[in-house]
């Protein structure tokens, strides 16, 4: 409950931030605390510094054009949560935002350190890998762009370089036809993620023109059901070609456990939310 | 190392210095003896120290007190009106004995509040949505969602 | 006052609490106030080959690094005490700091006092402690069994005591001679108390004053005693307890450990105010935990679908050291409870309470009663299948009478009186019983999330009591109550009571006592509780004891208030004091209206002391000790009602129906209160707690991110009704409500489950994995 000792530097802009972080290698970024600060608090992380970039206003916001969402890094998930550019773009993330923590989280916890700190439990890793959004990471040597299905490396690990900064997370703005579902099985302690299914379903002529299906919770990273997707895709998106889809395709390796569900349990869930999610996704491309 | 900070809190301006780690509700309990707002437990998930930073509901364990420099914070002491009234909630929370040992009860007010303000017509499950991150092990939630509902309905 | 009693007014506590205004411990400072953090063993086991301190007491902001070595060149006590002794049982020491053994992770082995917490915790994590690892037990029935790391050289087999009662042989030939047995093996799971301010404690001392300590106490008097008696050995009229407002109890604030002591030792040692607080997980390493029971349990029922027998073998888990109460709870207050509701008529128990390298395990909301309830609502609805009769049918069947009170069980306790059918009737006309039966039925025909009922007839035995009696079975404490009551010479009064308040509302039920008894407002009373320098000895607030034992005291001494008043005023009326009656605010001579002298004049007479009866000493005051004639009995039945989804197991309880009967209530709305507290505690026991060790003794969830509370989006608004059947033998008809729901809401949602799934039994907590696993062995079989 007492953090330890470190210095503290506030950048106001994201040339600043990056830098502080050159100038602080052992730095490490705040920006709504969520992540880091319960890290901090039980003193498994012990920062010798910090490089607030809470006021950095170039984070902010959500903007859509040319096909794609663009959500800066300090965008909570409150903010998430309501916003209509992406119910009407993507509205998957932000079903999946309200899922996330309590409203109090909510109201502080932001994408960027979401995403960064790369939680396996979290909310929203599957829902980016699921969509194919795009990480829009920036450092001294400027500005790149990765994939979310490659971003997630590891528990805990990202694909983010020491001294970068996540400044966005671009989403394609979903095609017509297109349903999209979040359910999620919540860690009955944590409200983390016991298994969260996010699942994206478009639909052309009465056929499944592509589906996608990623899991949080159940492996180290986001899970991302590809053979499963494929599947689907050509057929009618029944009930049945689902769970056939399902039963015969999804297949995942190295599942977590803990108290609350086994390894075991967790791919059950996958199977069965899985399955779930993507009915619910082709009933609302079709709505 | 200490950073200055300026902070508004119910009201009131205050001009400190603090450790970079301060957690802003120790900043709150010690050095501005503000005790109303409680520590339940380490890990962001109690809800006890709820208090309001620029009108949002935050956990105030989980934001140091540097994050607050120059933010408006309300907690639970300034909340009742200046005359000393209570606000709704606080009222309800009496009548109907929304609380025993009374230790979750600030945080409860303060995460309560803003739900019935955006949606005083709020149903009982998104009532206990709105206080999913607030524990009480006194009261069952039961009387606190009767005092919730009856402060979003004005108090009848 | 007319209508006082029995009238839901509101808790004059609630001002200050809801406006941030109330003091907890932790809210309290002192001039020149210092900090303490404790340093705990990482080990579930480990011998202590030496202590650094260097490091830490050249830490900035340090005062002071204690460790064992103080405590005896101090030569203070250093040890805490446990507060019930069996016959035969092994009570090895309990030092407050470790010296040469640490026995459970959390075990306290230094403490650094610093100038803030900040800078304590830095410097804690400077102490350097050389371990040495050892094998650690961990298991409540495993930890008996051969081969097992022995924890303590005196306990060999780690086995504190054995104990058993009832009659073995008329047991066993009412099993030979049953139509149908059935036989389980539960767990009662351990579970952490949960407080949601952590134990917490603000010691100051000096020579002239003595110690005094604000303290998160339940019970301050029982804290002193220990203090002076084990731990500290100060005079105990130099230790000043007081528990400001208290966040919960629940149990765990009873129980003396040794963190007080150290802090107390700290304040002692540097001459300064220090403060303790304990973080969350401290709390969940060393709060007393409770239950933990692996128990095999036996029903015998005959042709008619009557109980013949039932027997129960326990091991309980004590954890590394016998707590406060710890020995009284698997035995006194388990075994003494397998009658249940139920005209039983062999019972045997045997109890083996069993040393774990774990947090100690004590009382906890229940304490006892929940275990021994979970056993009997278990066998009854499996009774009930091997009968062929409808779980609600064979409890009926099986009730005690209720023309057979005073009711003698097999298991020592004495039910003073008890209407069992009422509250099942009750309970099951407002859950729909047949209406719910039907729709399961449908449901299991037509698929979908299946639907079951569960019932818990629940007996509980509250205020333990009388002294002589729990003195007899072990207890080192008597278990009366005290009250001082004042009348000032305006009429209004103060109260001093021994139970102190932690949520219960004392401040405002006490005083409807007070104004119903004198005809005085509500308003004219104030309560004083929690502080040994104000109060008379007391016993505190556990155990659902403070209404009929805490309360009873109180209209002793008014009783004898009323009686010295009475006499003052027959003789400002020139009449016999047996002519003389008080009703309504005054004091009348029968049969001869308009002579009578207001409470007002004749109080302000107690203290002028003008005119009194010749010999009468003035004032007017009195101080009662009570001591019940027996426990009191309060029971009912509950309904649970859950939806399982088939294919997940994840358990959504959609109803709860609660009909409980605590005899005569003071306030109806803080009654109800409890019961909703009640019965989220066990439900939250039954679905998600679940405070584990793993082998190597390390709990696995130590915080909140593991370990699951109920939560408010996980519950139902509860369906409550009562009936009333007072108490027989104390004088406000009560009979206690704080644990009620505790401990009938365990069995009620298994038993629900259970229905639902179609198995016979699910170990607690029903976490979703196991529900699912059932259901997939049910199928394989």
């Amino acid at each position: 409950m007492f953090p330890a000792s470190c210095d503290y530097h506030r950048a106001a802009s994201v040339d600043e931030a990056i830098r502080l972080l050159g100038e602080h290698p052992e730095a490490k970024l705040l920006a709504g605390g969520h992540s880091l600060i319960p890290m901090m608090k039980l003193r498994l992380a012990q920062p010798a510094a910090l490089v607030d970039i809470g006021r950095v206003s170039e984070l902010k916001g959500i903007t859509a054009g040319d096909g794609k969402v663009r959500i800066g890094a300090l965008t909570t998930h409150a903010e998430l949560a309501s916003s209509d550019v992406l119910c009407k773009h993507c509205p998957i993330v932000g079903e999946a935002a309200a899922r996330i923590g309590d409203p109090q989280v909510r109201n502080k916890g932001t994408i960027g350190g979401n995403i960064a700190h790369a939680d396996p439990a979290s909310d929203l890793p599957a829902v980016l890998v699921a969509v194919g959004a795009t990480i829009h990471l920036k450092g001294g040597g400027g500005e790149r762009q990765v994939a979310a299905r490659q971003f997630f490396t590891g528990l805990l690990t990202t694909a983010m370089a020491a001294g970068e900064l996540l400044v966005a997370v671009e989403l394609p703005a979903l095609p017509a036809g297109t349903g999209t579902a979040y359910l999620k099985v919540e860690h009955p302690a944590s409200g983390y993620a016991v298994c969260g299914s996010a699942a994206v379903v478009t639909m052309n002529g009465g056929k499944v023109a592509s589906a996608s299906l990623a899991f949080n919770g159940v492996t180290e990273t986001p899970h991302l059901a590809s053979a499963v997707g494929e599947a689907l895709a050509g057929g009618d998106g029944s009930d049945d070609a689902i769970a056939k889809a399902v039963g015969e395709q999804l297949s995942i390796a190295e599942p977590m456990g803990d108290l609350h569900a086994s390894g075991e349990y967790r791919v059950h869930l996958a199977a069965t939310y899985g399955r779930r999610a993507l009915c619910l996704a082709r009933d609302r491309a079709q709505l | 190392m200490k950073e200055a900070i300026s902070v508004e809190v119910n009201g009131r301006r205050y001009e400190r210095e603090v450790e970079p780690r301060t957690l802003l509700v120790h900043f709150l309990r010690e050095q501005l003896g503000l005790t109303g707002t409680n520590v339940g437990c380490e890990t962001s998930l109690c809800g006890a120290c709820t208090v309001w930073m620029d009108g949002l509901a935050v956990k105030a364990c989980t934001q140091l007190a540097v994050q607050a420099d120059g933010a408006s914070i309300t907690t639970i002491e300034g909340l009742a009106g200046e005359d000393g009234s209570l606000h709704p909630l606080q009222q309800a929370f009496w009548d109907e004995h929304g609380l025993q040992c009374g230790y979750c009860t600030p945080g409860m007010v303060m995460a309560a509040a803003p739900l019935i303000e955006a949606k005083p017509d709020a149903s009982e499950a998104e009532i206990r949505q709105a206080l999913k991150g607030n524990l009480c092990r006194c009261t069952g939630y039961h009387n606190i969602v009767r005092a919730v509902k009856r402060a979003a309905a004005g108090g009848s | 006052m007319a209508g006082v009693m029995g009238s839901s007014i509101r808790r004059r506590e609630d001002p200050a609490l809801v406006t941030g205004r109330g003091k907890y411990t932790d809210d309290l400072t002192a001039p020149g106030l210092t900090h303490a953090a404790i340093v705990r063993s990482p080990h579930a086991h480990a011998r202590v080959r030496g202590i650094d301190t260097a490091a830490a007491a050249a830490a900035p902001g340090v005062v002071a690094v204690l460790t064992a070595a103080d405590v005896a060149e101090m030569g203070i006590g250093g040890v805490v005490p446990v507060g019930w002794l069996l016959p035969g049982m092994k009570t090895p020491a309990h030092p407050i700091l470790a010296s040469e053994t640490v026995r459970y992770v959390g075990d306290a082995v230094a403490v650094v006092v610093a100038e803030s917490r900040y800078q304590a915790q830095d410097a804690a994590e400077l102490v350097a402690v050389d371990y040495e690892p050892l094998p650690a037990s961990t298991d409540a029935a495993g930890t008996a069994a051969d081969g097992a790391p022995q924890i303590h050289s005196e306990a060999p087999g780690n086995v504190a005591f054995e104990w058993q009662l009832g009659d073995a042989e008329k047991t066993e030939a009412a099993f030979a001679a049953a139509a149908h047995t059935v036989e389980l093996e539960l767990r009662n799971n351990r579970m952490l108390p949960f407080a949601v301010e952590p134990r917490a404690c603000l010691a100051e001392y000096d020579a002239r004053q003595g110690l005094t300590l604000h303290m998160t106490s339940q019970n301050p008097h029982l804290h002193r005693l220990l203090m002076t008696l084990a731990s500290l050995n100060l005079p105990e009229h130099k230790i000043r307890v007081v528990a400001p407002e208290v966040g919960g109890g629940f149990g765990s604030k009873i129980h003396h450990y040794p963190d007080e002591a150290i802090t107390a030792l700290c304040a002692m040692k540097v001459g300064r105010p220090v403060k303790w607080t304990s973080t969350r997980t401290e709390a969940s390493l060393t709060d007393a935990h409770g239950r933990d029971h692996v128990t095999v349990a036996e029903l015998a029922v005959d042709g008619d679908g009557r109980v013949t027998g039932l027997r129960a073998r326990t091991h309980a888990a004590m954890g590394a050291y016998l707590s406060t109460f710890a020995p009284a709870v698997p035995t006194y207050l388990h075994g003494t409870l397998l009658s249940g509701q139920y005209d039983i008529p062999a019972i045997w128990v045997g109890v083996v309470g069993t040393f774990t390298n774990t947090a100690p395990v004590d009382a906890v909301r229940g304490a006892g009663r929940p275990e021994a309830t979970f056993v009997v609502e278990r066998l009854m609805d499996l009774g009930a299948a091997a009968a062929g009769l409808d779980p609600a049918e064979f409890r009926r069947r099986n009730f005690v009478p209720a023309d057979a009170f005073p009711y003698q069980t097999q298991v020592a306790l004495a039910y003073d009186s008890g209407n069992y059918e009422p509250a099942l009737d009750k309970a099951l006309e407002k859950a729909g019983y047949q209406e719910l039966r039907a729709e399961q039925a449908r449901r299991r025909a037509e698929g979908g999330k299946l639907l079951g009922i569960g019932l818990s007839s629940y007996i509980e035995a509250c205020g333990i009591a009388p002294s002589a009696v729990v003195g007899s079975l072990g207890a080192q404490a008597g278990l009366w109550e005290s009250a001082t009551v004042r009348v000032h010479p305006t009429g209004t009064a103060t109260v001093y009571t021994g139970s102190s308040a932690h949520g219960q509302g004392h401040e405002t039920t006490f005083a409807q006592i007070v104004a119903d008894r004198l005809g005085c407002d509500v308003e004219a009373v104030d309560v004083v509780h929690g502080d040994t320098r104000e109060v008379p000895f007391g016993m505190g607030t556990y155990g659902s004891r403070s209404a009929a034992v805490g309360g009873s005291a109180i209209v002793k001494s008014l009783e004898k208030i009323l009686a010295k008043a009475t006499q003052i005023a027959a003789h400002l009326l020139e009449a016999s004091a047996d002519d003389v009656e008080f009703a309504d605010g005054e004091f009348r001579v029968r049969g001869t209206p308009g002579r009578s002298e207001p409470w007002g004049s004749v109080v302000l007479q107690a203290y002028l002391a003008h005119n009194l009866p010749e010999g009468m000493e003035p004032g007017l005051e009195a101080t009662s000790f009570y001591d019940p004639a027996n426990f009191t009995y309060p029971f009912g039945t509950h309904v649970a009602v859950v939806e399982v989804d088939p294919e997940t197991g994840e358990v959504e309880l959609t109803r709860y129906v609660a009909v409980d009967d605590c005899g005569n209530q003071i306030n109806p709305m803080i009654v109800e209160g409890q019961v909703h507290g009640g019965i989220a505690y066990g439900v939250g026991q039954a679905l998600w707690e679940d405070a584990t060790y793993d082998a190597s003794g390390q709990l696995v969830a130590a915080t909140l991110m593991d370990y699951a509370l109920p939560r408010a989006h996980k519950l139902p608004s509860f369906e409550l009704d009562h009936t009333v059947t007072p108490c027989p033998h104390n004088p406000l008809g009560v009979k206690g409500i704080g644990e009620a729901g505790t401990i009938a809401a365990p069995p009620a949602v298994v038993n629900a489950v259970c229905d639902a799934v179609g198995v016979r039994h699910i170990d607690m907590p029903l976490t979703p994995e196991r529900v699912w696993r059932a259901m997939r062995s049910k199928e394989g079989s």
